[in-house]
């Protein structure tokens, strides 16, 4: 049996305590919250932290609550609650479906929306073995030195995989992250670097506490597609989370974001879409610039260049879905 | 070949830390000590002998170590047993109520639903949360909730089958 | 052979070990433990190909809680699955031929100390080139580039030609001539359970390996040669298999280091492997390159085919000789097949070695065969079905390869699944996108040949009946889920008028249960149930005849029915079973009998004529329905109705979950599972999320029909179930894609990226390398053997 190593295991009472105990022991330290996504790294050898931070129970973590600045959701919540839950359905429908396609229903009902936000970025170089990466020659990502997927590429190029980021981004959520001395908020969409190591624009000891949808959102028709091999099990080889408000018929604002294209969630040009109606040549256009901003390479599952051309049939069909409009042939 | 006669470290671990875990298993108390990095999977096998949970990888990608966690299914080789004290864990062996097999139990032995049988008990913990909340789930809702259980044998038509089966109360044959 | 009124056969009833799998009892190999166990792992070379120049374990015997470190050294007698392709060892002795090849084995406290230990051996490779593909493998002609020493030509394990009746004059005659080039992608077996095998040294010098196999007495004989030990002091056990399909029938090397570290630790060592360590133990789908060229008259006659297979063999021999034989030898089974030419040729490559899975060897060329049929009808305006009816192989006849076909349903398993499916309504009916295709195979019942050349019987049971009534079976097979062990207790409470709860069963134990050569090849219900019906055939003349004596009946009116032995025209007359066994035991002493069973001969004589005779072929035909997206590519399986002739349904709900089953693994081949390696020669993804195994999402409604042509060499006239219907589901999807969106697929998976470049006219036609064959063995089928049919 694959078996975890060992490690240090720290439960602490608060969230301020886990924050401090993450900046005291350092890089050595890993925060924990459903383990979906850490503890097959660490059997696998991916992840090697010396002391496990547990959030699991901690309170500050939990509740999903409508507030004046919007749907606050506590980043510890399982995302079979997200899926569940009657005020996300109703008003971010896109979030209920993006949390309700991760993996399996077995995975949701431990894994937690901080868990998927956060998700490691991922690589078929990388999510492997240590017996396979060491007999590759280890990659930039973990123990090595070159990227294995493009050997000139300076940076890391794994993916981008979470599915409800996505769809957060599109809404305009906000993180709260809490450190040792308090908590800050930032657009969530600023937390992501275009960087497969590095892609979280936060300090190591800062926690994901919350996240808050603002409340306009609700006006917002949102939706999210995903385009994998299985109906479960599968992280997206590509995501379209789009948001659009509507004034009568008109769209008024438009924001499209992509899913494991490239190392960080990426924004579509959508500005063709607002202040008019929306029109299948505009939606075609929407789709083109998509295309061009979807980098998929050859390290996730089906073809690279499949996945890319499905950026732009994905897109359109996304938005004629909330625009209400039947495509024939995209 | 090399061989070596005496050893000292007799436990099997590399750390000697073990806390004294109670655990909530099929309604009765257990205790267990176990070093903190043992999964849920390793303490049932191992430390519990509670061999009918099953697993085929270990990473949370085929649903087979499935077991309920306070009546959800999880999966027990990605999580940690000392952070489970307290919960309600129910695997395959909590299934029989009075020596008398679950009505999916029945079904599923009644008609073939287990063909190697190692897929089994996860599939029937998975198929037992479903009904415990949805007691006429519809064929959409079984493969929904079953959609994280892989099974190579039987191509889930016998499984789905059996859930309808045991949902109908009324093991025919 | 008139049908008699059974009162267990062909009735649905439960398998008698399956409460047991759904309550948690029944204990898989990983569920044994046993006092002062240690554990085993394996250390697996790196390199693709690579000489071993020095192994260094010093560290890793020094480091705490390690009991011992083997190398090839330790075991140096090279082994195989088929006599005269041994060509593996245990681990490596001097070189490592793919990724993942054993090279060092531990012993220790722990599986965490075990897997630390591993880190700790140094091992000086000489980097030698990998041969990755059966055109790099076919280029390497070199000595120098060799994979193996020991085959004639350099990196191809083995190349056959047949030439079956007038071949040349079958392609003069014809009208029109198709050519058409495959590929069918190699994929893997993936059972649940992932390999397991724990032994025991002593007492008495006696070592007892417990494995999850499907083929117990093959490991038996290889632990036998490999350790230098007698068989009789080996006993092999194969507890409840959690999947096999294929994978778990080759000795390997996890059992014999299991064995050889049992020896020297003197401590019982288990070894599970990793599911990362089952993608490399492999054996399962070769990947085939195939030509195929047919010769047909307007009307859609065939006159003569001539195929040729290249199959990419991995590192070591495996089932690989029977594997090419497989992939030309049932061609000529389904359809009237006047002249036929087979060319076929396996290479070595340094990936891990390929052998049987499913249908093994036949899933390949049936995907060519069908779909190039398919292609034959549209050209001549025939209904792909009517081609087909048109020139079915008739029952009682001998093939122009020599291969005896007894019973055939495979009209009737057109004609339903064709009314079943609506056919003529919908092909070429159905809206764009939408599509249906059909395709028909035939498998085999159980190889006709043992693997190791011998004239003892294939199958044998043993009864005991105790005073008391009670009835224990033993025999050797190994239930890997399809429920043979059921099949044993059917078929002699059957016999004894008994339910098939009344019957013990006690199977794959080599000390305790008499030889059967195991779970592969289809083999298991026509050849144990053969041989079970023969013992209670003996035990129950014995058993009549203290009846007729107790009850002063003569033995002809006398029937054993509802747990008595009764009178037919008195039925009121009556022993019950244990008074029978009772009066029986006291007449004769201690009850007891054997039943073996070994397959008919067959007409063929040539050499190589071994590989595609079988007791009774099965068929199947299926048509898939499904809906396929022009603008992703993607498709989605509406339903697929299969229908396949069993001969006798021995248990209808086994044989349709068989069937179920292999539809299941046939879609997952067809659509979304294969096994490929990188360019440096490394496994692509060895893991359960990235080698994709449907869910019960991708799974569609399966609507199964049985057809029953009972077939006088099965037991009550039963047939295989467990592989054939595997067959037509592949091609009947690359059919369907054809019929909804008009292009077509000649390869698996059939992805969507490969449909939209063949929807944009950019999909890249298979190419087949060119080879050298030898010249091929000719044969006709009034040379061979009279083989009388069985009434």
């Amino acid at each position: 049996m694959l078996r975890l190593p060992d490690f240090d295991y720290v439960r602490p009472k608060s969230l301020k305590d886990a924050a401090a105990a993450l900046a005291d022991f350092g890089p050595d330290a890993m925060a924990v919250a459903g383990g979906t996504d850490v503890y097959p790294k660490m059997k696998r050898g991916q992840f090697t932290p010396r002391h496990v931070i547990s959030l699991r129970s901690l309170p500050e973590l939990k509740g999903i609550r409508a507030e004046k600045e919007g749907l606050r959701i506590g980043a510890g919540e399982t995302l079979t609650h997200i899926a569940r839950n009657s005020i996300v359905a109703e008003r971010f429908p896109a979030l209920a479906q993006a949390a309700g396609l991760v993996s399996t229903p077995q995975l949701r009902n431990v894994g937690t929306i901080g868990g998927n936000v956060f998700v490691d970025t991922r690589c078929n170089y990388y999510d492997q073995s240590f017996f396979w990466r060491e007999a590759a020659g280890f990659c930039l990502k973990k123990d090595g030195d070159i990227c294995l997927v493009a050997p000139k590429s300076r940076r890391c190029l794994a993916v981008f995989s979470s599915d409800t980021a996505p769809v957060l981004c599109s809404l305009n959520a906000v993180a709260v992250l809490a450190g040792p001395k308090g908590s800050r908020r930032i657009a969530l969409e600023r937390l992501y670097r275009n960087d497969g190591i590095d892609f979280l624009a936060k300090k190591n000891h800062e926690l994901l506490q919350a996240i808050i949808v603002p409340g306009r959102a609700a006006e917002s028709r949102n939706i999210y597609l995903k385009l994998r091999r299985r109906g479960s099990f599968d992280f997206p080889v590509l995501g379209v989370a789009a948001a659009l408000q509507f004034k009568k018929d008109a769209c008024t604002a438009a924001k499209i974001v992509l899913t494991a294209v490239d190392s960080a969630p990426v924004a579509v040009d959508a500005s063709l879409l607002e202040g008019a109606v929306i029109t299948r040549e505009r939606i075609e256009a929407v789709g083109d610039a998509a295309a061009r901003v979807s980098h998929p390479v050859d390290n996730a599952d089906m073809d690279y260049w499949y996945r890319k051309r499905m950026t732009k049939v994905y897109v359109m069909r996304a938005l004629a879905q909330l625009a209400g409009l039947e495509l024939k042939h995209p | 070949m090399a061989v070596k006669r005496k050893i000292k470290n007799n436990n099997g671990s590399a750390a000697n830390r073990k806390r004294l875990l109670r655990l909530h298993v099929n309604g009765e108390t257990k205790e267990v000590a176990a070093e903190d990095n043992k999964t849920l999977l390793e303490i049932l096998r191992e430390d519990l002998k509670l061999t009918g949970t099953k697993h085929g990888c270990e990473v949370g990608e085929c649903g087979t170590c499935t077991v309920l966690i306070d009546g959800e299914p999880a999966l027990s080789c990605l999580v940690l047993g000392v952070e489970y004290e307290g919960a309600e864990i129910v695997t395959v062996e909590g299934l029989k109520r009075g020596g008398a097999p679950h009505p999916l139990q029945k079904a599923f032995s009644d008609l073939g639903a287990a063909q190697c049988g190692y897929c089994t008990p996860g599939i029937l913990v998975t198929a037992k949360a479903l009904l415990d909340k949805k007691p006429h789930p519809d064929r959409e809702e079984i493969k929904q909730a079953l959609a994280g259980n892989i099974c190579r044998c039987t191509g889930y038509t016998k499984i789905i089958e059996a859930v309808e089966l045991a949902a109908d109360g009324e093991a025919k044959r | 052979m008139s049908r008699r009124n059974f009162s267990v056969i062909g009735k649905p009833l439960p398998k008698i070990d399956a409460m047991g799998k759904c309550t948690g009892e029944t204990p898989y190999a990983n569920d044994l433990e046993f006092p002062r166990m240690c554990y085993g792992k394996l250390f697996r070379c790196p390199h693709p190909h690579a000489r071993i120049r020095e192994i260094h374990v010093e560290r890793a015997l020094a480091l705490e809680g390690v009991y011992a470190v083997i190398t090839g050294a330790d075991l140096p007698q090279k082994f195989g699955i088929l006599p005269a392709t041994e060509d593996e060892e245990a681990l490596a002795v001097e070189k490592a031929r793919f990724a993942g090849d054993p090279v060092a084995a531990v012993a220790a406290v722990s599986e965490a100390v075990a897997e630390q230990a591993l880190k700790l051996i140094e091992v000086d490779y000489e980097i030698l080139k990998p041969i990755l593909s059966i055109e790099e493998a076919l280029a390497a002609t070199d000595e120098s580039e060799r994979i193996h020493s020991w085959n004639r030509r350099a990196n191809v394990q083995k190349a056959v030609s047949f030439e079956f009746g007038d071949v040349a004059g079958g392609f003069a005659e014809a009208d029109e001539v198709f050519e058409d080039t495959f590929f069918y992608q190699g994929n893997t077996h993936l059972p649940l359970e992932q390999h397991c095998a724990i032994a025991v040294y002593g007492p008495g010098d006696k070592l007892t390996v417990w494995s999850s196999t499907q083929t117990p007495h093959y490991v038996h004989r290889a632990l036998a040669k490999v350790l230098g030990m007698p068989m009789g002091r080996i006993r092999v056990i194969a507890p409840p298999v959690g999947g096999g399909f294929g994978g778990k029938s080759d000795p390997f090397s996890h059992e014999l280091c299991a064995a050889k570290l049992a020896m020297v630790t003197g401590r019982p060592v288990k070894f599970t492997l990793s599911r990362e360590e089952v993608f490399y133990v492999h054996r399962g789908r070769h990947p085939v390159k195939m030509w195929i060229k047919t010769a047909v008259k307007k009307d859609g006659t065939l006159k003569a085919m001539h195929f040729r297979s290249f199959l990419d063999g991995g590192g070591y021999s495996s089932y690989g000789l029977a594997s090419v034989y497989y992939t030309g030898a049932l061609q000529t089974v389904t359809y009237h097949l006047p002249a036929y030419k087979f060319e076929g040729a396996r290479v070595f490559t340094n990936k891990p070695p390929c052998g049987p899975k499913r249908g093994h060897g036949t899933p390949q060329p049936r995907f060519a065969i069908e779909i190039q049929l398919d292609k034959i009808a549209e050209k001549l305006g025939i209904d792909p079905l009517d081609l087909r009816l048109k020139q079915l192989v008739e029952p009682n006849t001998v093939t122009v390869n020599g291969l005896r076909v007894s019973t055939t349903g495979l009209r009737e398993c057109i004609e339903k699944v064709a009314a079943a499916a609506d056919w003529k309504k919908k092909f070429r009916k159905l809206p764009d996108g939408r599509g249906v295709g059909f395709a028909a195979s035939a498998y085999i019942s159980g190889a006709g040949l043992p693997i190791y050349w011998n004239k003892m019987p294939h199958s044998g049971v043993q009864i005991r009946l105790d005073r008391g009534g009670g009835v224990t079976v033993f025999c050797g097979s190994t239930d890997i889920g399809q429920g043979s062990d059921s099949i044993l207790a059917y078929a002699v409470a059957e016999e004894f008028g008994l339910s098939p709860n009344d019957i013990r069963v006690f199977t794959a134990d080599t000390d305790l249960t008499p030889v059967d050569l195991g779970s592969y090849s289809s083999r298991v219900t026509v050849m144990t149930g053969n041989a079970a019906i023969q013992a209670c055939g003996k035990l129950k003349t014995i058993l009549l005849q203290a009846a007729g004596e107790a009850l002063e009946i003569p033995g002809d009116d006398l029937e054993f029915a509802e747990g008595k032995v009764r009178s037919r025209s008195y039925p009121k007359k009556a022993l019950s079973f244990a008074e029978c066994v009772e009066a029986a035991e006291a007449k004769n002493g201690t009850l007891g009998a054997t039943g073996s069973y070994r397959p008919p001969r067959h007409p063929g004589n040539y050499k190589g004529a071994g590989v595609g005779p079988t007791p009774a072929y099965s068929f199947s035909t299926s048509i898939v329905e499904l809906q396929c997206d022009r603008d992703t590519g993607e498709i989605k399986i509406e339903k697929i109705w299969i229908a396949h002739d069993c001969g006798t349904a021995f248990n209808p709900l086994l044989v349709e979950g068989q069937t179920e089953g292999s539809v299941y693994m046939a879609l997952g081949e067809a659509l979304m599972e294969e096994q490929v390696f990188r360019k440096n020669g490394l496994h692509k993804f060895p893991s359960m999320l990235d080698y994709k195994s449907p869910t019960t999402l991708e799974t569609p409604e399966i609507e199964t029909i049985l057809v029953e042509t009972n077939d006088p060499e099965g037991p009550y006239g039963a047939k295989e179930a467990g592989q054939g219907p595997l067959l037509p589901v592949v091609p009947a999807v690359a059919n369907a894609v054809y019929d909804a969106i008009g292009v077509r697929i000649d390869e698996v998976p059939i992805t969507p990226d490969k449909i939209l470049r063949a929807l944009e006219g950019r999909y890249k036609r298979i190419t087949v390398p060119t080879f050298d064959f030898p010249a091929p063995i000719k044969w006709q089928p009034g040379e061979g053997i009279e083989v009388q049919q069985k009434a």
